[in-house]
């Protein structure tokens, strides 16, 4: 079976498409999450505070601390994820610091993201670029 | 229901009023992510706890929403304000419809 030059194009472009595709699509659904959880409102860069490890060594435990003084709620994505939600804090009345620290699986080097809903109803962002040297959502 | 599940938790047991205590929180669960698969190929059902709370005296201090990206053996720590003495109800919710819970008292 001979292939001609322009059906190789075709086939690897296919290919490329395929592998392409899903990342869009998790893509896709952060912006969804976010927006669900926003609301559409514009988000600020200021006012959260996402602390994680540049490099993790162990996708299956990165610590993370998210911090937000006066938030109602923090959420956190991990992008790059099969499911990119990883957990929404909300803050009760007795919360004395606006934070939290928890362990968190990374399926690969991404993005994390955190979002936080601030006391006078607006919101904040911020993100972490975390490598990982093994990813932790299995085989 | 997921065998083998103990919370632990950390509270100081005496704190001032108004003061703000620092709590860890620790549950072994395995937290299934319903990503993997097993050695023949077929897809581990998801199994994870989704949600827990710690109350003090009824008042919420923080209720957590939890995805199967949180790592097994699920660990929180945050801080809670302790206005009067009273007690610390922690409770985290299975998928599989049980409830673990744990409570810790505080002397003012």
């Amino acid at each position: 079976m001979d292939f001609t030059r322009r059906e190789t194009l075709a086939l690897g472009g296919a290919a490329a498409l395929t592998f392409v595709l899903p990342f869009r699509a998790n893509a896709a659904t952060t912006e969804e999450l976010v927006n669900e959880f926003t609301g559409g409102a514009d988000i600020a860069d200021a006012g959260v505070e996402l602390t994680a490890p540049e490099i993790a060594e162990n996708g299956n435990t990165v610590p993370i601390t998210v911090s937000a003084p006066g938030a109602s709620a923090i959420m956190v994505l991990a992008t790059g994820n099969p499911t990119p939600p990883v957990a929404t804090f909300n803050f009760g009345p007795l919360a004395a610091s606006h934070e939290a620290s928890t362990r968190i699986r990374l399926a690969g080097t991404q993005d994390v993201v955190a979002i936080a809903q601030l006391e006078d109803g607006s919101f904040a962002r911020s993100a972490k670029n975390v490598k990982v040297t093994i990813g932790g959502c299995g085989g | 229901m997921a065998s083998g599940v103990k919370p632990r938790v950390k509270v100081p047991s005496s704190a001032s009023a108004g003061e703000a205590v620092a709590i860890k929180t620790l549950i072994s669960h395995p937290m299934e992510s319903g990503q993997r698969k097993d050695s023949d190929g077929n897809t581990i059902p998801r199994s994870i706890i989704n949600r827990f709370t710690c109350d003090y005296n009824g008042e919420n201090v923080i209720d957590v929403t939890m995805e199967p990206a949180i790592s097994t053996n699920p660990y929180f720590e945050f801080e809670a304000t302790v206005p009067e003495a009273g007690e610390f109800q922690f409770t985290w919710y299975d998928d599989d419809g049980s409830v673990y819970e744990e409570a810790k008292a505080v002397s003012v």
